[in-house]
């Protein structure tokens, strides 16, 4: 299913995201009649990148900007500034301008096929009127595969490679529970064989077993395919299982990237740690014995973001300097980048 | 077996809807009891009778099309089921208290939050609006919120997810009731602000005594802010006893199976989860003898044919399921 990769692209990454920006403008009304326009800095200066076959987890709760981030790398949104490259081609430049917005060019609605995504709500993004056949026969016939018995027989395939039925082509979506629907939207991403999948809160709307049902079946196709994959989502224990790498972010940025083990046990980030003591474990021995950092306060407005380093208000080492100055991204040992002040002492 | 100081106590209670589907039995004989001052868990997937259980017990679900072809809900020397809509009323919001997972959808958005607040002191305390509105910003003060004066005059919408939770904790807990009822309190705010919250439900309950009965899917929250719990599946209590007992000795295979399916983030590196194969049941048409024998690995011949009885493993602690042995 996936091309095998060029000679010149073994060691480069299948993706690379540099100083990505995205911003949504919106109304601000002061009271009546008086409205003026200002813009949300959703995502702001984010950097990274992830090798063929790896899958790098992106966590923060709502709001951080990691939903957005996903869209922006998938061109579903168009970045403000920053340089998304997908092996090798700066994606930028194959957007053109008609009339005064712009859309997709040719080349890049030509990649699509190559980048997909899996959606949160799997009650949301499967169009009720269609038969699971026709589903998943969108995007084959999109991408010139006509119909007929060997495009049949590869839904069939597809839909025995997320663990269904392949019986389920003639039904519809509401005949089937919420994670047999995330199924079918997993075996749409992959009907094209893309190379980079970006899975938005994929197991969010599930319950706890059929959340576990979804992971390893992700766990399996990632082995199995080679699949590269950008896994967003708010559980950082869930996230964790399945990434190779970990990027936390807050208020648009990423504060903390390291290895999935160096982020749950060596964190450095006083917030990566605050998130990480903050999650539950199922386990009351744990939970008497555990220093909880709670943090106080709420996460600001990314429309009224505050001075110096965004996690400054709620930052229980705060500094003079953290009010003033936003602290870069600096690597403190290989691979492991942090965005924080009292750690350059 | 109520204890001396069980404030609140569930016997037998079944709850089934009249559909075009049937009959769906939402909850099939269900006990439970809660003691002052102790909160209860009670864990379980979608479907599984949790919420509907606990609206029952305040005459919260309309019948029709619902029914109760047996039950009992003991509540100050009086059965709740047999309560008319109007003694219910007295004692809801005054007595019994809820809060529900989105506060969004259970404040009024035409009403500020003062009227919202004030309200229950007027009409359960016969309190005037200066003393209830002095209360109100009181206990806004005491869940957290701040600058409470100028926020008691705003419109939920003004408040943050967390912000408008402790509004409705506050609002539930205004006239200090005995027993509150938290439907996934959490579930929909992030994992800093749910830390926040369970805080303070615990801090409540240790400074007023009240007995909580904590709803919730998540065996993490279970494990954190639980004296006891009760799981649930397909309509039934499956497993209970105390929260230590059940997470160290999980006796029930659904309990097994729903511990080995939560992801924790102090596992080492490489380790997977054991999903449990298959989807719940349809409560309309529930499989023969143990609804949850078609996904257990451990069922026999007896558990498709009858409901597994309630094993007792200690005075305190029980689970129904044939594959349980009970000790000698």
């Amino acid at each position: 299913m996936m091309p095998p990769p060029s000679p010149t692209a073994t060691n480069r990454p299948l993706l690379e995201v540099r100083d990505l920006a995205v911003r949504f403008p919106i109304t601000v009304s002061d009271g009546w009649l008086a409205r003026r326009q200002e813009e949300v800095r959703a995502v702001d200066g984010v950097s990274f990148s992830v090798q063929r076959g790896e899958t790098l987890g992106l966590v923060g709760e709502s709001g951080c900007g990691k939903s957005t981030t996903g869209r922006a790398i998938l061109q579903l949104i168009r970045p403000a500034a920053g340089e998304v490259v997908f092996d090798g081609l700066p994606l930028d430049e194959l957007w053109v301008k008609r009339g005064r917005s712009w859309t997709w060019g040719p080349k890049l609605r030509d990649l699509r096929r190559r980048m997909q995504m899996i959606f949160q709500d799997p009650f949301a993004s499967l169009n009720p009127r269609m038969t699971v056949e026709a589903i998943l026969a969108e995007p084959l016939r999109n991408f010139g595969i006509p119909s007929g018995p060997e495009r049949r027989a590869q839904i069939q395939s597809l839909l025995e490679t997320v663990g269904m039925d392949p019986r389920a082509i003639r039904r519809y979506p509401h005949e089937f529970s919420g994670g047999q629907r995330q199924r079918i939207g997993i075996a749409r991403a992959l009907a094209l064989g893309p190379d980079l999948i970006v899975a938005d809160e994929p197991i969010s709307a599930l319950d706890v077993s059929i959340q576990a049902q979804i992971l390893t079946l992700l766990q399996k196709l990632r082995a199995d395919l080679g699949l590269t994959m950008l896994f967003i989502a708010h559980d950082l224990a869930a996230v964790r299982l399945i990434s190779d790498r970990i990027a936390v972010m807050y208020l648009g940025r990423i504060v903390e990237l390291a290895d999935a083990t160096v982020i749950v046990s060596a964190a450095h980030h006083p917030y990566t740690k605050a998130l990480i003591s903050a999650v539950p474990a199922p386990d009351p021995v744990t939970e008497k014995t555990r220093q909880r950092i709670v943090l106080e306060g709420e996460v600001p407005s990314p429309l009224n973001p505050p001075s110096g380093c965004p996690f400054h208000t709620r930052c229980p080492l705060r500094e003079d300097r953290c009010i003033r100055e936003a602290p870069l991204l600096r690597e403190i040992a290989p691979g492991h980048t942090v965005a924080c002040h009292l750690l350059e002492r | 077996m109520p204890v001396a100081d069980t404030v609140l106590s569930v016997h037998d209670l079944r709850t089934f809807f009249r559909t075009d589907d049937g009959i769906v039995r939402a909850v099939d004989g269900v006990s439970f009891s809660v003691r002052r001052g102790e909160t209860l868990g009670i864990v379980g997937e979608s479907g599984s009778g949790k919420s509907v259980a606990c609206l029952s017990a305040l005459g919260l679900v309309p019948r029709p099309p619902a029914f109760h072809p047996s039950g009992e809900v003991r509540y100050g020397g009086r059965d709740l089921l047999a309560l008319s809509e109007r003694e219910l009323e007295h004692l809801r919001g005054n007595r019994l208290a809820m809060i529900f997972q989105d506060p969004l959808t259970s404040l009024n958005p035409y009403l500020r939050v003062s009227r919202q607040l004030t309200e229950v002191l007027e009409v359960h305390r016969g309190a005037s609006r200066a003393e209830a509105r002095r209360a109100a910003m009181t206990m806004l003060e005491r869940v957290g919120i701040p600058d409470p004066a100028r926020r008691i005059d705003q419109y939920p919408h003004q408040f943050s997810g967390g912000m408008r939770q402790r509004v409705m904790i506050a609002m539930a807990l205004l006239c200090e009731p005995e027993v509150l009822f938290a439907d996934e309190p959490t579930t929909a705010l992030d994992v800093t602000i749910q830390a926040q919250i369970l805080e303070l439900i615990a801090e409540l309950r240790h400074s007023l005594g009240t007995a909580v009965v904590l709803i919730t899917h998540d065996l993490g929250v279970v494990a954190g802010s639980t004296d006891r719990v009760a799981v649930m599946y397909a309509g039934r209590i499956v497993e209970t006893g105390p929260t230590a007992a059940v997470f160290a000795h999980p006796q029930h295979p659904y309990t097994r199976g729903l511990l080995a399916s939560t992801p924790r983030i102090d596992t080492p590196l490489g380790s997977r989860l054991e999903a449990i194969p298959g989807l719940p049941p349809d409560l309309a048409h529930l499989p023969a003898g143990c609804p949850f024998h078609p996904r257990c690995s451990q069922a026999v011949d007896r558990c498709r044919t009858e409901y597994p009885a309630v094993i007792a493993l200690s005075m305190v602690h029980s689970a129904a399921c044939w594959a349980v042995e009970a000790p000698q």
